[in-house]
């Protein structure tokens, strides 16, 4: 038994097949699915700390503002302590509430927030399964969220969040629409092969882009950027960010279904939304921006320009090294500054090493793909916060509005469009 | 002959009829919702009352007095000079311009007129307050609507202003900056390099904010043909200010009734024609590019001389009454003041700007949205401290 | 470049004039003492309009200038339709301020005060009228709705009722609150205690 598993690791190591569901015996695979599960729950959680730290800190310089600086050298273990604090909280559960439901609620809002990342496709064989409707079943988990937050909102058992939670809940359903008219349009254009069949797998539309030799944002130019502006505005809708969101607002008179969650419950309802903000980026850059292919695949090709390519991995972690190293020589010189000093330089240090350990090639070929997706999700929580940064709010009539009568009729056209160029181009 | 009488005067009333048996939730879709007296978005202790037609505002009723001081009061319990530096905490957003007012006011009464180079830095200063105010108030504004960053902007470009008042008289809120028959600091060395700079400083700022907001669309769907308001309206009201400006009166009191020093300045009343929130937002803007300019004025050519007229050391204005009002950033402030001969005013009655354009709110909220409620409050540019005194 | 202490006119504000009733308010004597002045009489305001108002009120109306500032002294029966007058005859469209002021010596104790503003003829009156404690005024919230609020906070401080007023009841304080803090025999720190006691839960309100 397990002699057979040693040779089914062996084999799957060694045999360059795709994921892991597709290994050639059950155990294995199991084995396998297990690992990935587990390598992408903590890299999620990474993300979303990270996501923490940055919103803060880039929302604060957009602001003119330093952000936290105390917490750690320049913030860095804010997260952590905001984390630590959330569970150390009292838990107050309304003496009315529902308490099933509302233990559940946040529960539910969590997991679909975390399953949907079993088909995201980091590399072609890094996916924890490849499942050949991939696409359906990331939009199908992420409108069941839509089903945990009414459920805090009803068994908050108060007014406000009930009304805050059907408010969020109508806006996810709306843009949902929108959302995936432009996914279809998207899964369209992976049929423009040989065979003239297409594919709702993530790692088979990413194939798709990469035998078509173009990013399906560029393809039949307006076409695929349209597409991907409406899935990119109704995403930010999706996960209830800025500017559409009204619902979580302070300042307005609904006060949004968490208002009667506190401490650990709260942050899982936070960390589901980050979650699912990757979790709908993934999809745009699965779907539109090439999944894990680098740039220029076909302009500057050729083995120099891929060892150029196959470089920046390692020379993005060196850089954010250097500025940990440059920030450290700018920390103040007083004493009580030391073990924060200390802690950036180690911190630079590790990332440096970290750098120098993806120039070494079996690393450097293993790491490209993942890194190439995690960059282009990374471009999109950037965009993320510099709407919240910049964009005043939508009230929740022109919310709609725009989801119903502005992004609705351009995605059917642009469908209707893509598939009439489609079949003459 | 006005066309006053063609309008209901029922029109003008607080639409909130409290008194109707308790319906619950479900049963109608009439809700009375309260708001306040904390809230993040009433810019004070001011607690609104809200009947909702599920999302529509049917009717609402301001609850005020929870910054009631007794300033009135006090006054007639002071002397003229002690009483000074209350004002400033009234409007405490943008106190100098309470402290000209009252300073003016009783000069008046005493018969006395600040010699010019008073009224020279009493312009700048009051200019200056006016930026300062309309800077806070734009932070404000766009914070409630959901855009947080201008705030920071605002904010920090503010500071330059109470850098300049804390070097002229020490303070930065409540400046007490002027006192009767002149102002009692002379401008200090290298006010008029500060305020240049300042100027020069501030001048890209303000087309900063205007980048990031005017031509926003999300800004203007959330501002126009909000909180609208006729001037016919206005006036019945007696509402004034950018608020009846912006719904197309020209008038401003550095105009028409000109005190300190501005009728030697060339600057225009900008206005708008529909008077709703986005207009006012242009009218606030177009003010500050004003007020910059009557800075640029003004402190090119300070004329010489005393900065304080003579003022009896006890002052003892002779029996009468005098009404007095300035234009305030947030519209006219007025001091009417009864004297019965002795040290300490007899009766000092305040009238305050914000108090009366607050009474607009049921108006222009009606039919709206509920989220509307909010940027119309802001958009009225109220200070609690003035609304309750 | 005038530095006389005190300006031989008596118009601190040359650029306030009025379209009607400048000429009486020029240059009334100024004894040009440092020491305390006799001060600035009332003068008589003369105008179109006063006139026009005398003819219908005769001896009810008392028109005045004081330091440049027109006023008239009403009487308490005629003040309601004058009021009206001078909106709709007059232009005065923008009530700026509605006030009292108490004087416990007199026999008539309240004097309430109508600042009006016309923005046709830029200028700017007075119209006060004297009552007794007790004595009610009509209201001019059918007139210039602006008066709403400010009829309602000297109703607070005062205690002067305004007949129909839509909603007459106080502003500034709490609703429960008796006494009238601007009156003159209301102290200075003088609290309504038992609101406080009922209401804040604490003995004193010091």
């Amino acid at each position: 038994m397990l002699a057979s598993m040693f040779d089914g690791i062996k084999a799957y190591l060694f045999s360059g097949k795709s994921t892991p569901g597709q290994a050639d015996s059950i155990p294995a695979s199991l084995f396998w699915a297990l690992v990935y599960i587990l390598l992408i729950f903590l890299g999620l959680s990474i993300a979303v700390i990270a996501m923490n730290w940055l919103e803060r800190k880039i929302l604060a310089h957009m602001q003119v503002r330093l952000g936290p600086m105390r917490v750690g050298p320049h913030g860095l273990l804010q997260p952590i302590a905001d984390a630590l604090k959330l569970l150390i909280k009292e838990d107050i559960t309304p003496a009315a509430a529902d308490k099933w439901v509302f233990w559940l609620a946040p529960l539910m809002v969590v997991i679909t927030a975390f399953t949907v990342f079993i088909v995201v496709p980091f590399g072609p064989a890094h996916a924890v399964t490849d499942m050949n409707i991939g696409i359906l079943f990331m939009l199908g988990v992420s409108s069941l969220s839509v089903l945990g937050i009414v459920m805090a909102g009803w068994a908050s058992n108060s007014h406000y969040p009930l009304m805050g939670a059907l408010r969020s809940s109508a806006q996810m359903v709306s843009y949902e629409i929108a959302m995936g008219l432009a996914v279809v349009s998207a899964v369209l254009m992976t049929s423009l092969n040989d065979k003239g069949t297409g594919t709702l797998s993530m790692i088979g539309i990413v194939q798709a882009q990469a035998a078509q030799h173009v990013w399906f944002v560029f393809k039949f130019f307006p076409l695929g950027l349209i597409a991907f502006f409406i899935f990119a505005v109704a995403m930010v809708a999706e996960t209830n960010r800025a500017p559409f969101d009204l619902p979580e607002a302070e300042s307005e008179l609904t006060a949004g279904f968490h208002t009667e969650y506190s401490g650990f419950r709260w942050s899982l309802f936070f960390l589901a939304e980050y979650s699912a903000m990757i979790a709908v980026s993934s999809i745009a850059v699965t779907l539109w921006l090439g999944g894990w292919l680098r740039p220029f695949t076909d302009w500057l090709s050729g083995d120099t320009w891929d060892m150029v390519f196959a470089l920046i991995p390692g020379l993005s972690l060196l850089f954010l090294a250097g500025m940990c190293f440059y920030s450290t020589t700018r920390m103040p010189k007083h004493p009580s500054f030391r073990i924060q000093t200390a802690g950036l330089a180690g911190f630079g240090v590790v990332l440096a090493a970290a750098g120098v350990l993806l120039f070494v090639p079996p690393v450097r070929a293993w790491v490209q793909d993942i890194f190439w997706f995690s960059a282009k999700v990374a471009v999109f929580m950037y965009l993320y916060i510099w709407y919240r940064g910049t964009f005043p709010r939508y009230r929740f009539d022109q919310l709609m509005k725009v989801g119903w009568k502005i992004l609705l009729p351009i995605g059917i056209g642009v469908l209707v469009l893509t598939a009439i160029a489609g079949v003459f181009f | 002959m006005t066309d006053q009488t063609t309008t209901d005067p029922r029109r003008y009333l607080s639409h909130l009829e409290l008194g109707e048996p308790d319906k619950t939730f479900l049963d109608t879709n009439e809700l009375v919702i309260n708001m306040g007296p904390q809230h993040p978005a009433t810019h004070g202790v001011l607690r609104v009352i809200l009947k909702l037609d599920g999302e529509k505002v049917l009717g609402t009723e301001c609850v005020i007095g929870y910054l009631h001081r007794g300033v009135e009061k006090i006054a007639e319990h002071r002397t003229y000079t002690m009483f000074n530096p209350y004002v400033d905490r009234m409007d405490y957003v943008a106190a100098v311009s309470n402290g000209l007012g009252y300073c003016e006011a009783v000069e008046k009464l005493l018969n006395v007129q600040a010699p010019p180079r008073a009224n020279y830095i009493r312009v700048i200063l009051a200019e200056l307050n006016r930026l300062a105010s309309h800077m806070l108030w734009l932070g404000t504004h766009a914070l409630d609507i959901g855009a947080i960053t201008p705030l920071f902007y605002t904010f920090r470009d503010r500071e330059e202003v109470l850098k300049i008042f804390e070097k002229y008289c020490g303070a930065r809120l409540t400046t007490h900056a002027f006192r009767i028959g002149g102002c009692l600091y002379e401008t200090y060395d290298g006010f008029e390099d500060d305020v240049k700079k300042f100027h020069k400083f501030v001048t890209p700022k303000i087309d900063e904010y205007e980048e990031l907001l005017t031509t926003n669309r999300i800004w203007v769907e959330r501002t126009k043909g909000v909180g609208s308001i006729s001037a016919k309206d206005c006036i019945a009201l007696g509402v004034t200010g950018p608020v009846l400006r912006a719904s197309g009166v020209k008038w401003d009191l550095r105009k028409a009734q000109p005190y300190a020093a501005y009728s030697e300045f060339d600057f225009e009343i900008p206005t708008c024609e529909n008077g709703d929130t986005y207009d006012r937002y242009l009218v606030r803007m177009q003010e500050m590019r004003q007020s910059l300019r009557i800075i640029e004025q003004a402190v090119g050519k300070i004329p010489d001389g005393p900065i304080m007229a003579k003022v009896p050391k006890v002052m003892k204005p002779p029996v009468g009454e005098i009404y007095h009002s300035i234009e305030a950033p947030k519209g006219e402030l007025g001091y009417f003041i009864v004297s019965d001969g002795s040290t300490q005013p007899y009766r000092v009655r305040v009238r305050p700007p914000s108090f009366v354009n607050l009474q607009a709110l049921d108006l222009m909220v009606r039919g709206q949205l509920v989220a509307d409620v909010i940027a119309v409050i802001g958009t009225l540019d109220i200070v609690l401290g003035e609304v309750d005194r | 470049m005038p530095d006389e202490p005190k300006s031989p006119s008596p118009t601190p504000d040359p650029k306030q004039t009025p379209a009607a009733g400048s000429a009486a308010a020029s240059t009334p004597e100024k004894h040009s003492a440092p020491a305390k002045p006799a001060g600035p009489a009332a003068l008589p305001w003369d105008s179109p309009m006063v006139s026009r108002l005398k003819q219908r009120y005769g001896s009810g109306v008392e028109a005045s200038s004081y330091l440049g500032q027109n006023y008239m002294v009403v009487d308490s029966s005629v003040v309601a339709e004058l009021l009206r007058v001078l909106r709709d005859e007059e232009r005065f469209d923008y009530c700026v301020d509605v006030t009292a002021a108490h004087y416990l010596e007199r026999e008539k104790q309240f004097d309430v005060v109508w600042i009006l503003y016309s923005f046709a003829l830029n200028e700017r009156i007075r119209v006060k009228t004297m009552i007794a404690d007790g004595e009610s005024v009509d209201s001019v919230v059918s007139i210039w709705p602006a008066a709403n609020w400010l009829e309602r906070e000297v109703y607070d401080m005062f205690g002067i009722r305004f007949e129909g007023h839509p909603d007459l009841k106080r502003i500034l304080l709490p609703d429960g609150w008796k006494g009238y803090p601007l009156r003159k025999d209301y102290g200075i720190i003088q609290q309504d205690q038992e609101w406080v006691q009922i209401n804040l839960g604490i003995e004193s309100g010091q």
